[in-house]
């Protein structure tokens, strides 16, 4: 899927004020927004700042998305499990799937938490959904209801490869 | 000037449309029992959350003056979010640190405030105005004049140790909080 269609099946669903930090995975879907006036981005400075950032949207009625790699899941399980699912707080997180294919297929940074993504998300009981061009629209607004239901945040994991620009 | 002084200060003299963020600990039970206001948002947990909150707020919602009351512990946790508001630049942000030189909420421990100056940090970070002060008549004047003053700004507040004896938990759950400022959103 390209990056475009991507933000159009996002912002389609009310889906525009962001914070992220950087990841290589998703650098197609950074560089579509870079002058798109529809999606306000905050370039954050760490993945648990970027959540608290896009939490407030909940708070004025929108709902609010975090862009980040897998290797930053580490530094936002306090804020969720302190912040967001105690307060009940949906955000949709956009991360990136470093180390999805196994040891072998990434850098050894990406070997424990590319394993473990899915792992830490059922632990702390966030829904999620892994990108694929043949039922994203589907998938996501069962995603998005879930999330509304439950008011909870919610996750797309991305695979390298899989968002072009 | 004790803590609760400036909690107190800081809440008489904002506006009732004005939004007031409280970190985590001592500063959001002070808060609680100063002036349960509804346009106040408890942080109950989550050391360090409060300043990216409180600038995705001022963002989304620039006709609130948003001001967030920090404590140097949670301050110095989340360091890189202070360039990153000056970066964002919201002109109807406020950042209070109010700072002890201590993890008190904890039981006092030692904080490395009392030789990280806030205010050069603040002022190194990019805020556009940075006052320092302990004194509550001069918090209570740098407060009212917040209207005719372009943010971001900081005031550093310093105020002593000591706990104020009654001061209770918030009463109200996390989701009590939360819709609570959506409702006061709603209808201002």
């Amino acid at each position: 899927m390209d990056a475009g269609r991507f933000w159009t099946i996002l912002k389609r669903r009310g889906l525009t004020f962001f914070a992220g930090v950087p990841d290589s995975t998703l650098s197609a879907v950074y560089s579509a927004i870079s002058d798109d006036e529809e999606v306000r981005y905050v370039p954050a400075v760490r993945e648990d700042v970027a959540l608290g950032i896009s939490s407030a949207a909940y708070l004025t009625g929108e709902m609010g998305g975090v862009l980040m790699q897998n290797s930053g899941i580490g530094n936002i399980v306090n804020p969720l499990s302190s912040f967001n699912l105690i307060y009940r707080i949906p955000v949709l997180l956009v991360i990136g799937w470093r180390g999805a294919g196994g040891p072998e297929t990434d850098a050894p940074e990406h070997w424990i938490m590319g394993e473990k993504t899915c792992q830490i998300l059922d632990l702390l009981e966030v829904p999620y959904i892994t990108q694929d061009d043949a039922s994203f629209e589907k998938d996501l607004d069962e995603l998005l209801r879930t999330m509304k239901r439950e008011a909870k945040p919610g996750a797309v994991l991305v695979h390298r490869g899989a968002i072009t620009q | 000037m004790k803590r609760y002084e400036a909690v107190e200060t800081i809440l008489r003299s904002v506006g009732s449309d004005d939004l007031v963020l409280t970190t985590t600990g001592m500063i959001s039970r002070e808060a609680f029992a100063a002036d349960d206001r509804p346009g106040t948002f408890y942080m109950i947990g989550s050391m360090g959350l409060l300043s990216s909150l409180g600038l995705g707020l001022a963002l989304l919602k620039p006709d609130h003056r948003v001001v967030i009351v920090d404590g140097d512990g949670s301050a110095l946790m989340s360091l890189g979010t202070l360039p990153l508001i000056a970066h964002e630049a919201p002109t109807n942000l406020t950042y209070v640190v109010l700072d002890n030189h201590a993890y008190e909420s904890t039981g006092g421990q030692y904080c490395i405030s009392c030789r990280a100056d806030l205010s050069r940090i603040a002022e190194a970070a990019g805020f556009r105005d940075v006052r320092q002060t302990a004194d509550p008549g001069e918090l209570e004047n740098h407060m009212r004049a917040l209207s005719a003053v372009d943010g971001p700004v900081c005031i550093h507040v310093n105020v002593e140790m000591g706990r104020v004896d009654g001061i209770l938990r918030v009463a109200h759950s996390p989701t009590q909080i939360r819709d609570r400022l959506q409702r006061h959103l709603l209808s201002t």
